[in-house]
């Protein structure tokens, strides 16, 4: 008889080694999956994980992997931190499209003006943005103890209705024939995000790269990062350590709501370029993902990003070359999450096989 | 190197590498807005690509991409296709029009088609359905048949694309039914099947009982048949599985033959950019079955009325018509020029509400 026995401690090894065993499992029944599709499955799975990096044109792709991941990772580290703490920001995705509007609104006051101002003011106006967003689950949990997951949760949607209507109103493109979406800030010289196109940089992935080691320092060697995984680890232990979660709260929800606003601010500067309807297209959620497979370490969260990226790029592959179906690559990407949430039964328990006891 | 010329030039590589084995075979290709199998606007563009193949054989190749989102993703979606050694590039929704104009800079070489935009370049087309002319046809019926005179209307995105329907619709309600009322619920999707069902429901509890929509799942025409009494309207595809009743009736796009003769341009070598707009007439936009649910009157009216479009002898915008603000638009007998009609941006006058802004 199978018999699970709870670990005095999450083991160490285990948690190092299911996000691997969680990428392999995912291999083999999504393998298993384009194989029921009709499709040769070692040729799609080739084709995702391979082909991006070193087929015939990753001159294209690689940098494409810098685009795809560096919002995914900016804002899972800003999400990594208020999850350690047992602090649930669910609307990553409204933060992003609140940084997006805002910074997208101050580079669009200045335009045409041709300064080195405009940039620097976009991304202050991009993280407020999120930031503010944020602060609302945050405020009302802190005053009223609201439930910060649904809070955050459905300001997605106001998020949403109010990008449709920046994109048909106020920041429309008076140039644009009466059709929605703001002006092209590609066009911008001075408030576009790309650093260089050509090798896929733009200021979204160096900052996503900042991010992750300033979210390494803070939670090794700073006071407030050693907060942080007190109160998730062992929240009575917090308390009588003297940690406010108050002010824990409003740290934790602003940071991922800056971060995710940048995000957005980079983006819609850079590759996405303008304020559309349809500007956003999940990062804040996926980042979710991104954070766990990354077992909420900022390294793990930096592999964990890159590798969410290649499934992105390479499904696309997949369905332009193999003609795989787009749902098949989404039910692909959920896996891994289904397997790594699965598998991490193991970090906590132990399997033993025990001797069926004689009645 | 730049990119643009590092592009090209893998482009010019691969031409030559695969030019030997494959020099008949013209690729196409086709970034598509929903999943082939929305039964609506991409299911049709998909139905056109079938046809090409069926038309050219082996002297073609399609490939396709599905459910891509209008942005960033496009670009590299678009980008992959034309490195892949496509010819021809048809990117079938509005959103794609700045990614198709971006990637098409960096392959001078690949044709490229955008459905109903409005930028073009030397090798950047432009194409899309008088989907109007067809809107005027469900206006009549749709007029003829409420019984509450209360229509709803699921919008997809305020573009001049969706106002020049629902105008036109109205204006043939409103002549088939001078009591008619019009209520809109804006989706703000193409293709989200709860959503627009959650829309269908919201305008039969207002008491419609004929939904128009403009987005691109069968969601409402279920909706409608699970409230009953509501009849409903094929959209870009026939729906004919929803007939006779809720489905009455549909505008089908026919992509087929333009897709047709674009590939064999681009295989003479003729190939030119261009913006085509076609409509009835040209079988680019069609009318599916009237359902025996509608009375045999009021369908010999609307085939009367879609072969009056179809001939041009009747322009679905044909004065007198004031705009909402009850300004003069077009005075008695003028006719709506193509360049009013490609950017329109107001409701005509009776319609209720804003256009959102």
């Amino acid at each position: 008889m199978i018999v699970l026995e709870k670990r005095p401690q999450p083991s160490r090894m285990w948690t190092l080694l299911t996000p691997v065993l969680a990428v392999l499992s995912t291999m083999v029944f999504g393998g298993l999956l384009f194989a029921l599709l009709g499709k040769n499955p070692v040729e799609a799975i080739r084709t995702i994980f391979y082909e991006p990096l070193f087929g015939e044109f990753a001159f294209y792709y690689r940098p494409q992997l810098l685009v795809k991941g560096a919002p995914l990772v900016l804002i899972a580290i800003g999400l990594s931190l208020g999850f350690k703490a047992g602090i649930w920001n669910i609307g990553a995705e409204g933060q992003y499209i609140m940084g997006a509007i805002v910074g997208a609104g101050v580079g669009l006051a200045f335009y045409p003006l041709d300064s080195i101002i405009v940039f620097p003011l976009m991304v202050i106006g991009g993280a407020f943005g999120g930031w503010a967003w944020a602060m609302v689950p945050a405020l009302l949990k802190v005053r009223f103890g609201t439930n910060e997951i649904l809070v955050s949760l459905m300001l997605v949607y106001v998020a949403e209705q109010l990008l449709a209507s920046m994109s048909l109103g106020l920041l429309k493109n008076p140039e644009g024939f009466g059709f929605p979406g703001s002006r092209n800030l590609t066009e911008y010289a001075s408030a576009t995000s790309w650093i260089n196109q050509d090798v896929g940089m733009h200021w979204g992935v160096v900052f996503a790269f900042i991010a992750v080691i300033f979210a390494y320092v803070l939670l090794n060697r700073h006071m407030l990062g050693f907060h942080i995984r007190l109160t998730g680890e062992a929240p009575r232990a917090a308390r009588f350590a003297g940690v406010r979660p108050t002010r824990l709260i409003l740290f934790c929800l602003g940071t991922s709501g800056a971060l995710a606003g940048l995000a957005g601010l980079f983006e819609v500067s850079g590759p996405g370029g303008q304020i559309t309807i349809d500007f956003n297209i999940g990062y804040g959620f996926t980042a979710i993902i991104v954070a766990f497979l990354g077992r909420l370490h900022p390294l793990g969260i930096l592999l964990a990003g890159g590798l969410m990226a290649l499934t992105y790029i390479g499904g696309e592959i997949a369905q332009s070359q193999l003609g795989l179906p787009a749902a098949a690559i989404q039910v692909f990407q959920g896996m891994l999450l289904f397997f790594l949430l699965a598998l991490d039964l193991l970090t906590n328990y132990r399997v033993r096989l025990r001797a069926r006891e004689v009645a | 190197m730049k990119l643009t010329s590092l592009l090209a030039s893998a482009a010019m590589v691969l031409g030559l590498a695969t030019g030997a084995i494959a020099q008949d075979k013209t690729k196409v290709g086709f970034i598509y807005v929903g999943p082939v199998g929305d039964g609506g606007w991409t299911y049709e563009h998909d139905k056109g690509r079938q046809a090409v193949e069926a038309e050219f054989g082996d002297k073609v190749e399609t490939v396709y991409q599905e459910s891509v989102p209008e942005g960033a993703d496009a670009e590299r979606a678009i980008t992959q296709m034309a490195l892949n050694g496509a010819d021809l590039i048809f990117t079938t929704s509005f959103g794609y029009m700045d990614p198709t104009i971006n990637v098409a800079k960096k392959f001078p070489n690949v044709k490229f088609e955008h459905a109903t935009g409005y930028k073009t370049a030397d090798n950047v087309a432009v194409y899309s359905a008088r989907f109007y002319e067809g809107r005027a046809i469900q206006g009549h019926i749709a007029g003829k048949m409420t019984k509450s005179n209360i229509i709803g209307y699921i919008g997809s995105y305020p573009i001049p694309e969706v106002i020049r329907g629902m105008n036109s619709a109205f204006i043939h309600a409103r002549k088939a039914n001078p009591d008619v009322q019009f209520k809109i619920v804006w989706a703000y999707t193409w293709f989200d099947p709860a959503k627009e069902a959650d829309a269908a429901k919201v305008l039969i509890e207002q008491g419609a009982d004929v939904i128009l929509q403009h987005t691109d799942s069968t969601a409402p025409q279920a909706a409608a048949k699970a409230a009953g009494n509501v009849i409903t309207f094929g959209q870009a595809s026939d729906m004919s599985e929803y007939a006779p009743l809720p489905r009455v009736s549909s505008i089908i796009d026919n992509w087929a033959p333009y897709y047709i003769e674009r590939t064999q341009a681009v295989m003479d070598g003729t190939w030119a950019s261009s913006n085509r707009w076609d409509g009835i007439d040209k079988g680019m936009v069609g009318i599916g079955e009237i359902s025996d649910a509608v009375p045999a009157e009021v369908k010999a009216e609307a085939l009367a009325l879609k072969d009056a479009i179809a001939s041009g002898e009747y322009h679905p915008f044909t004065g007198p018509l004031n705009k909402q603000d009850g300004s003069v638009w077009l005075a008695e007998g003028e006719v709506a020029d193509d360049g009013t009609l490609a950017g329109l941006n107001f409701y005509v006058e009776g319609i209720e509400g804003d256009i959102p802004n």
